[in-house]
């Protein structure tokens, strides 16, 4: 089976993963908790080139229609 | 890049503004005009504690109702129908597994973009079973076998052999049937076994031939090669992303599918969302009415919320409500009731449906904030 790069895809915005420091500051600045964030699967392909795992949180910069570019985060769940 | 003066407004105010300005506003005047744009920004921006979910279901829902009731609408030249107007808006919002036209939008690689074989790529990628490449079918009684007469032209068409073809016959009827290749390349099947019912089996037999896979893409049922601006595309009938993607002449980063769970699971959860976002838009354009942007936005960040595909359906978004009134407001509230007694669940009245029941004040507009005393 070829392998397919799908993080080029049109479709797939880009993910990347937030350091311990960040998302602590991330939870802080919205004054959430871990569990109040939307969830990604941690078996999701886009996250087959990061290292993740349950717990992390993946930062995810979305090409907006309205605002250009828009910040999301989703925590990695199982 | 972004102006120093600038700076300060990263944070507050959306890039795709903040660029705007810049490019439309002289330096001198900057500062001022950014200040005013800030106030102007935040004074737009929704309230706390609006109903925006409402509002959405509304500013969806009224154009609904002039939508057209059509399933089919034709799409290009050839008989292709893709199910577009309410029925789709339906089976988008439902989150359904399996939708009733599923099609893909294959763009391709240079050369093959501007036109090269282009009915050559079609074909290759197109499910094609055996039917298609035989002339004629003879049934010899007494041997009990089935020659099949085979069309030259059309194994060279899709870039196979009666060897694969040979093969693929021999895998599907391992149990029914040997398979031996005969004179002018042509292949005889020998039914394995011999009693009284043997006649009625070699026809069985006959058909069940008909519909074995060869080659091409499994659940690529059309093919249509269009011009799309000035590069040629392909459309189908039938849909199978993660194979389509794996062929070399395709262009991996633009080829899509309407088919949104296909989607999820090849290119992701984010994938899926934009993906929702693009096709409802699509069958709203398409009717010629006009929903703002936002509204989409949420139903489809609801829809992803939890990491896989929901439907706004008893079984999807609702199900996943804490309250058992809201759950039971919406349908099947008995079942709702006697599953919640049975384990005995709480209700803490967070939301509004519940609070609607009971007759109190619901925690949105003005009843979300509550007084706090100071100690």
């Amino acid at each position: 089976m070829s392998k397919i790069d799908i993080t080029q895809h049109v479709l797939v915005p880009k993910h990347s993963k937030v350091s311990e420091k960040e998302k602590k500051e991330l939870l802080q600045k919205y004054s959430l908790t871990l569990k109040e964030l939307p969830k990604i699967l941690s078996n999701d392909t886009a996250l087959k080139s990061l290292d993740v795992q349950e717990g992390d949180v993946v930062k995810i910069e979305r090409n907006s229609l309205t605002a250009g570019k828009s910040i999301f985060y989703r925590r990695v769940a199982l | 890049m972004v102006h120093e003066q600038l700076k300060q407004y990263v944070e507050k105010i959306p890039n795709k503004l903040l660029e705007e300005l810049e490019a439309h506003c002289p330096a001198s005047k900057l500062k001022k005009a950014a200040e005013k744009l800030c106030e102007e920004y935040l004074n737009a921006n929704i309230a706390p504690g609006e109903a925006v979910g409402l509002i959405s279901a509304e500013s969806i829902g009224e154009p609904g109702t002039q939508m057209t009731l059509n399933t089919f609408h034709f799409a290009g030249v050839a008989e292709m129908n893709v199910t577009m107007g309410l029925p789709r808006m339906v089976e988008i919002l439902d989150a359904r597994k399996s939708i009733s036209t599923p099609t893909m939008e294959i763009f391709l690689k240079s050369p093959y973009n501007k036109g090269k074989d282009i009915r050559d790529v079609a074909l290759q990628i197109k499910e094609t079973s055996t039917s298609y490449f035989v002339k004629e079918f003879t049934i010899n009684v007494t041997n009990l076998s089935i020659e099949l007469n085979l069309d030259q032209e059309k194994i060279r068409e899709v870039h196979t052999s009666v060897k694969t073809l040979a093969k693929a016959l021999e895998k599907a009827l391992v149990k029914e049937a040997s398979i031996k290749l005969v004179e002018g390349d042509n292949i005889e099947l020998k039914l394995k076994g011999k009693d009284e019912k043997s006649l009625n089996v070699l026809y069985k037999l006959k058909e069940k031939l008909k519909d074995i896979y060869v080659t091409g893409i499994k659940g690529i049922k059309q093919v249509l090669p269009v011009k799309r601006k000035d590069e040629f595309i392909i459309i189908t009938a039938g849909s199978n992303l993660k194979k389509v993607l794996e062929l070399e002449f395709v262009d991996t980063t633009r080829t899509v599918t309407n088919d949104i769970h296909e989607i999820n699971s090849t290119l992701g959860i984010e994938a899926a969302r934009q993906a929702i976002i693009d096709e409802l838009l699509k069958v709203i354009e398409a009717q010629g009415l006009n929903v703002d942007l936002r509204h989409i936005m949420l139903v489809a960040d609801t829809m992803c919320m939890g990491g896989s595909i929901k439907g706004i359906t008893r079984y999807g978004v609702v199900s996943e409500k804490a309250s058992v009134l809201a759950r039971a407001s919406f349908e099947t509230p008995l079942r709702h009731l006697t599953n919640a007694a049975l384990v005995g669940e709480i209700d803490y009245l967070d939301s509004v449906v519940e609070n609607v029941m009971l007759n109190q004040p619901v925690p949105i507009g003005t009843g979300l904030p509550r007084v706090i005393a100071k100690k």
